[in-house]
């Protein structure tokens, strides 16, 4: 049940601004690998999502229990909390066709993705 | 901590499974990782479990991460031996980490990654409850988690020698597909820990038959092979180890009565306390009276008797008992007797251990008769079977209580039974009843074959069954060929020369040397 309205209500998504993307990314201490998610992150956000979204970073070195609560187990992990549904994608997020994949950003502008993809 | 490790041997933590214990010489090697390897349902969650449990039970606390049942399921599961998880979580003593997989997020890999955060969480919980003990259930769920192996396996690699450093003993599962085949299903587990066991659960003889094996412990010894174990409601695993029982076994030499006052003369004066008699002979030849006299022989001594019967009911056993004129209610009501009577089938054979053990353990008997271990034969195969005598023997010698088994001979004449062709290295002494036939009749025949430690009658006396029991008669003395099978009646003029010729000949020889 949860499932199905969450689907019927991101067909409203791309043209309004009622809903933000609630983005989360869980990445372990300051290595090389969390700087480059980071980077990855945010150059996608701002191309694909321009201002339409909140993220928010945790490191599970210092907060553990919250990777516990969201039961995390690779880093970088990130997790897309709203719009429903709830979606993760794992890595360095350096394939950015699947994280807008993952994220189902992909599929409501295909068009723009795939434009912007090309245009890189 | 390098250096001083180098002079010092491994040291080793009692896991409180303390059959475990015995095979692997005092426990499992502290501070190391051991891998327990087994194909689906051969008990690893349950020894994970069981392992954390005996630990909480001696106040050391412990995480499980588990992989691939959520902590919801294991808790469920796990009561069902007595284990109530959420009381050690609740008083602070286990802590979960549960990494299984989450059916309803869809997760899609987007370059490289590490398990940092599940690392994290296990470092997390191994310093809230301060554990000493992990266990990581199963590797190879974690790797069915993602599409990049060979990350997967670096990483599981860095929190194996994280897990070292953190001062805990580990032990991580694993699966394998073939009972006998490559240790664990990715190829890698085994260069992950420390130390390899293995669980085995092998259809053999359309039974199941569970074994443990410690293959590798790095640095330090343990008992090698299979050994048998079973998983019991209320208890877990219990390895049955066969070669820790041959350790310290007493031997008395004080004397008790079999029941039948004849019977003790032929043994020389009687059964030794301690002592497993074996009783051989074909249906009918009064295997289960010899059974009833010993038992009752030791209740009118103020001992208690436990009989284990397998081939009759028990109404039919007090029928029987009353007709030889021995009252076996009255027995059970004075607490004298206690019949375990069951279908032999119904348990594997490690399960009849482990059972009569625990009867044994609470009804303390100073007697104990298993009507017959023929019945139990069937149900495993032939070594299942002799790892079961040389357990049930062992156990009983240990606590000092007198045996008595009984075996069916499968030929009515004479002839071996494969039971007592296979134990009889086991007993202390045997005693065969056979049906000898004589002019037309059917006579039956006893003779004492081994006492170990003792003279003994070598004759083989003829014997009548009556309402009083057994009755002794005199030996066949003119009839050979009575244990082949083929009695032949021999004139008593042979007779007389063969055996002057037999005790006189060297009597005569050494006059001879003297003179």
């Amino acid at each position: 049940m949860t499932l199905m309205r969450p689907t019927r209500r991101r067909r409203y998504i791309p043209g309004g601004a009622l809903s933000k993307y609630l983005l989360r990314l869980f990445v372990t201490g300051a290595s090389s690998r969390t700087g480059t998610a980071i980077a990855n992150l945010r150059r996608i956000c701002e191309q694909e999502l321009e201002g339409q979204y909140d993220l928010e970073i945790i490191d599970v070195l210092q907060f553990p229990e919250l990777a516990e609560d969201e039961k995390i187990l690779a880093t970088p992990t990130l997790i897309k909390s709203l719009p429903l549904p709830l979606r993760r994608v794992i890595g360095d997020l350096s394939d950015k066709e699947k994280v807008l994949l993952g994220l189902e950003v992909h599929l409501e502008r295909s068009g723009d993705a795939g434009n912007a993809g090309a245009a890189q | 901590m390098t250096a001083e490790r180098k002079h010092m041997p491994v040291e080793k933590i009692a896991t409180g499974i303390s059959s475990f214990d015995i095979i692997a010489k005092g426990g499992l090697p502290r501070n190391r990782t051991t891998l327990i390897s087994g194909t689906a349902g051969s008990g690893k969650t349950i020894f994970a479990v069981q392992f954390l449990g005996a630990g909480i039970e001696q106040g050391t606390p412990a995480v499980f991460v588990t992989c691939e049942e959520s902590a919801t399921d294991i808790r469920k599961n796990m009561l069902s031996f007595g284990w109530d998880l959420e009381k050690w979580e609740a008083d602070g003593k286990l802590a979960f980490v549960d990494a299984s997989p989450d059916p309803m997020t869809e997760t899609v890999e987007a370059g490289s990654f590490d398990l940092g955060a599940l690392l994290a969480r296990v470092q997390h919980a191994v310093r809230k409850v301060k554990a000493e003990r992990v266990a990581v259930d199963s590797l190879g769920a974690v790797f069915s988690q993602f599409s990049d192996q060979s990350i997967v396996r670096s990483e599981l690699f860095r929190i194996a020698s994280a897990l070292k450093a953190m001062n805990v003993t580990a032990v991580l599962t694993a699966e394998r597909t073939d009972d006998y085949g490559p240790i664990a299903r990715f190829g890698v587990e085994e260069f992950i820990a420390d130390n390899v066991m293995i669980l085995r659960n092998v259809l053999e003889d359309e039974s199941r038959r569970r074994t443990i094996e410690i293959l590798k412990f790095r640095g330090c010894d343990h008992q090698k092979g299979e050994y048998p174990f079973t998983i019991v409601p209320e208890g877990g695993v219990i390895v049955i180890p066969l070669s820790a029982m041959h350790l310290s076994m007493k031997s008395s030499n004080v004397r008790i009565s079999s029941g039948n006052q004849s019977l003790d003369e032929m043994c020389g004066g009687g059964l030794f306390r301690d002592s497993v008699t074996l009783v051989s002979g074909a249906t009918g030849t009064g295997k289960t009276l010899t059974v009833t006299q010993f038992l009752q022989g030791g209740a009118s001594n103020g001992e208690r008797c436990l009989l284990l019967a397998f081939e009759e009911s028990r109404d039919q056993l007090v029928r029987n008992a009353s007709g030889w004129g021995f009252d076996f209610d009255r027995m059970e009501r004075d607490g004298q007797l206690r019949v375990v009577c069951d279908y032999p089938d119904v348990s594997g054979l490690e399960d009849w251990l482990v059972i009569i053990q625990a009867a044994i353990r609470d009804f303390k008997p100073h007697r104990v008769a298993l009507d017959s271990l023929s019945a139990l034969e069937h149900v495993g195969s032939p070594k299942a079977f002799r790892e079961f005598v040389i357990g049930l023997t062992s156990f009983v010698k240990h606590q000092e209580i007198t045996t008595l088994f009984t075996s069916t001979t499968e030929n009515l004449m004479g002839g071996d039974s494969i039971t007592a062709t296979h134990i009889s290295t086991l007993t202390d002494s045997i005693i065969l009843l056979r049906y000898v036939e004589m002019f037309g009749e059917m006579k039956r025949g006893l003779t004492v074959l081994k006492m170990r430690g003792s003279a003994h009658d070598k004759a083989i006396r003829e014997f009548t069954i009556d309402k009083g029991g057994m009755r002794m008669g005199r030996p066949f003395r003119n009839v050979t060929g009575i244990l082949a099978g083929a009695p032949v009646h021999v004139s008593p003029g042979d007779l007389e020369r063969v055996w002057a010729e037999a005790d006189a000949d060297p009597e005569r020889k050494r006059k001879q040397r003297q003179t």
